[in-house]
């Protein structure tokens, strides 16, 4: 009875494992159809693509469009801009959120919970909630000019990267007090017994053990920052300064687009984040789950 | 009450600091609340505060009632469209990317060979900003020189992303397009932390896998449901990128947070009435926010 079961069941698995496979190869083509086609694009001379289409065979293959991009319309000063901006951001970001997320967890201040709730909450805010005060307290404060030759913290990296801080530390401050939980007292109360003070258990004892949350964060914001849109747009008037996901506007002409230029500007803006995310995808997954799956 | 004792009894918090930890507390934990406070909250409070106001960023500020609502309700006419375009990406979100998502997830969870290469691929587009999205759907569905036109053929090629019947349903694609791969890590990352013997206790208790799931599966993921609705409600509220790597948001493409932004940047100045704008995004974002919080503490408190 048993033996004509099991025969019917298993092909009808594999077929079922089957369908899966194709399912899934199919949505995965889906996905990466764009990116590839806009790589494809890149590589190929506008007039050919004008007269044979995107889907013609090349004829003529080359990376003039990238060179065109990077340095003829100067998105090297870009990527450079975003860096400015990141780079400090990040640290600085992980740095007081991990202290903050310290105190709140290990030390059990009076109120720890409300300060958790109001970083949190600060992190989902819509940012257009905040853009206009922003805008306004940013054009008040004056800065020497040698931090900003607009003499104002208004159109300075400054005032991006202040935002951009001030927003993830919400996140980051949520994450990082929910890894420190999870990390064993006994370790906090031989250090105290030992007579570390705060600084002594925050920076030689909690912070080595959240290596892995640090790094998970920090890929993370890292992609976030660097991919920031809004505030660049809003809180920098020059062109000169603009972080590289909002100089990608000016590869756009004035009354003709050369899309295969913008699809290698594209592909150079979108490089280092996918460089990122395949070099170290597990800690870019890990910094998104831990602050979704907890408990 | 009979809770203190306990709690002071585990709480080292309750030893003296010297003055050097208390500076420290003082400097450290200062400049966190500060910036969050100067930048954050208080920007918010002044949101509120200028919405009753008709400032336009130089003259005196004057105060105007809630004559700036009235005129976003009655007379402005991308009020509606915009509000209707948030909900639209609400829904597409929520009734399209997140379950697919959800359903990627299950099937990779399954165990399929080559699991690490889906993965990848569908999170791929997550790592992307919304405004390289935005470039990238221009490519694909630009009127004369777009890939699907040249696909398509026909002699009347379709404006995919500038008539505006249409344009919002392909900028809601390319939306979907980043947000399926998120929803999916969130609960391939929850699927693993379920315990395999529920699912063995339910199939010896004879459920198919569909029941197992619905019934068994499902309710265990209940906290990666709550972050995945509210990253959509979030999602939806803040889309702006997209449309405004596009056309900045005219012709079809109006959201509210594009509204805030004409508003204040647009040579109209418009603090106050941008700010309106801003106050009705900031009160339909912090009912979710207060809900999620609220049962972040419950959670909290049964730890």
């Amino acid at each position: 009875m048993t033996a004509p079961a099991a025969l019917s069941t298993r092909p009808a698995r594999r077929r079922g494992r089957f369908g899966v496979h194709l399912f899934l190869t199919a949505v995965s083509l889906a996905f990466l159809a764009p990116l590839l086609l806009a790589v494809y694009a890149s590589l190929r001379p506008y007039e050919e693509t004008a007269a044979h289409g995107y889907f013609s065979l090349p004829r003529h293959l080359s990376f003039d469009y990238y060179k065109q991009a990077f340095v003829d319309s100067g998105m090297s000063k870009y990527f450079l801009n975003s860096l400015v901006i990141a780079v400090p951001g990040v640290l600085l970001t992980l740095f007081l959120a991990s202290f903050v997320a310290f105190a709140v967890s290990r030390l059990r201040i009076r109120g720890g919970i409300v300060l958790l709730m109001v970083f949190t909450a600060g992190n989902l805010l819509p940012q257009q909630v905040i853009v206009t005060p922003l805008y306004v307290l940013f054009n008040k404060i004056p800065l020497p000019y040698w931090m900003s030759d607009s003499l104002s913290m208004y159109d300075s990296l400054w005032a991006v990267t202040a935002v951009q801080v001030a927003f993830q530390l919400g996140f980051c401050v949520f994450v990082l007090a929910n890894f420190m939980r999870t990390l064993p007292r006994e370790i906090l109360e031989a250090a105290i017994v030992d007579g570390a003070g705060v600084w002594a258990q925050y920076w030689r004892v909690t912070l080595p053990l959240c290596r892995p949350a640090l790094a998970a964060l920090g890929t993370l914001q890292f992609t976030w920052m660097y991919n920031d849109f809004l505030w660049g747009l809003v809180f920098l008037s020059e062109g000169d300064k603009l972080p590289v996901t909002s100089a990608l506007n000016n590869l756009r002409g004035q009354f003709f687009t050369d899309y295969n230029l913008l699809a290698a500007g594209s592909v150079l803006v979108a490089l280092p984040t996918i460089l990122v995310f395949l070099l170290l995808q597990r800690h870019f997954i890990a910094g998104l789950t831990l602050g979704a799956s907890k408990g | 009450m009979p809770k203190s004792p306990a709690r002071r009894a585990g709480r080292p918090g309750a030893r003296r600091y010297t003055r050097r930890d208390l500076v420290l507390l003082g400097v450290l934990l200062g400049i966190p609340i500060l910036l969050d406070l100067a930048l954050i909250w208080g920007p918010t409070l002044a949101s509120v505060g200028l919405s009753f106001t008709t400032w336009d960023g130089v003259g005196d500020i004057r105060w105007a009632g809630l004559k700036n609502y009235d005129e976003l309700f009655t007379s402005y006419p991308q009020f509606w469209p915009a509000v209707r375009h948030n909900l639209l990406w609400l829904a597409f979100l929520g009734l399209l990317a997140a379950p697919f998502g959800l359903l990627l997830a299950v099937l990779i969870d399954r165990g399929v060979r080559f699991s690490r290469f889906y993965q990848s691929t569908l999170y791929m587009p997550v790592v992307l900003s919304l405004a390289v999205v935005g470039f990238i759907a221009q490519l694909l569905l630009s009127r004369d020189q777009g890939a699907l036109n040249a696909v398509l053929g026909g002699k009347n090629p379709t404006d995919w992303l500038g008539d505006p019947g249409i344009n919002i349903w392909m900028v809601l694609l390319a939306a979907c397009w980043r947000h399926t791969g998120y929803v999916m890590i969130l609960y391939l990352a929850g699927l693993k932390s379920v315990d395999p013997s529920l699912k063995e206790a339910a199939a010896i208790d004879g459920a198919s896998e569909r029941q197992a799931f619905f019934r068994v599966v499902l309710p265990t993921l209940r906290p990666v449901n709550v972050i995945v609705g509210v990253i959509t409600v979030i999602e939806s509220l803040r889309a702006f990128d997209i449309v405004y790597a596009i056309n900045k948001g005219r012709n079809g493409l109006e959201l509210l947070s594009v509204l805030v932004t004409d508003n204040i940047i647009g040579e109209a100045g418009r603090i106050g009435f941008g700010s309106a704008i801003a106050v009705i995004l900031l009160l339909v974002s912090l009912g979710f926010i207060v809900t999620y919080l609220v049962q972040e503490l419950r959670g909290e408190q049964q730890r």
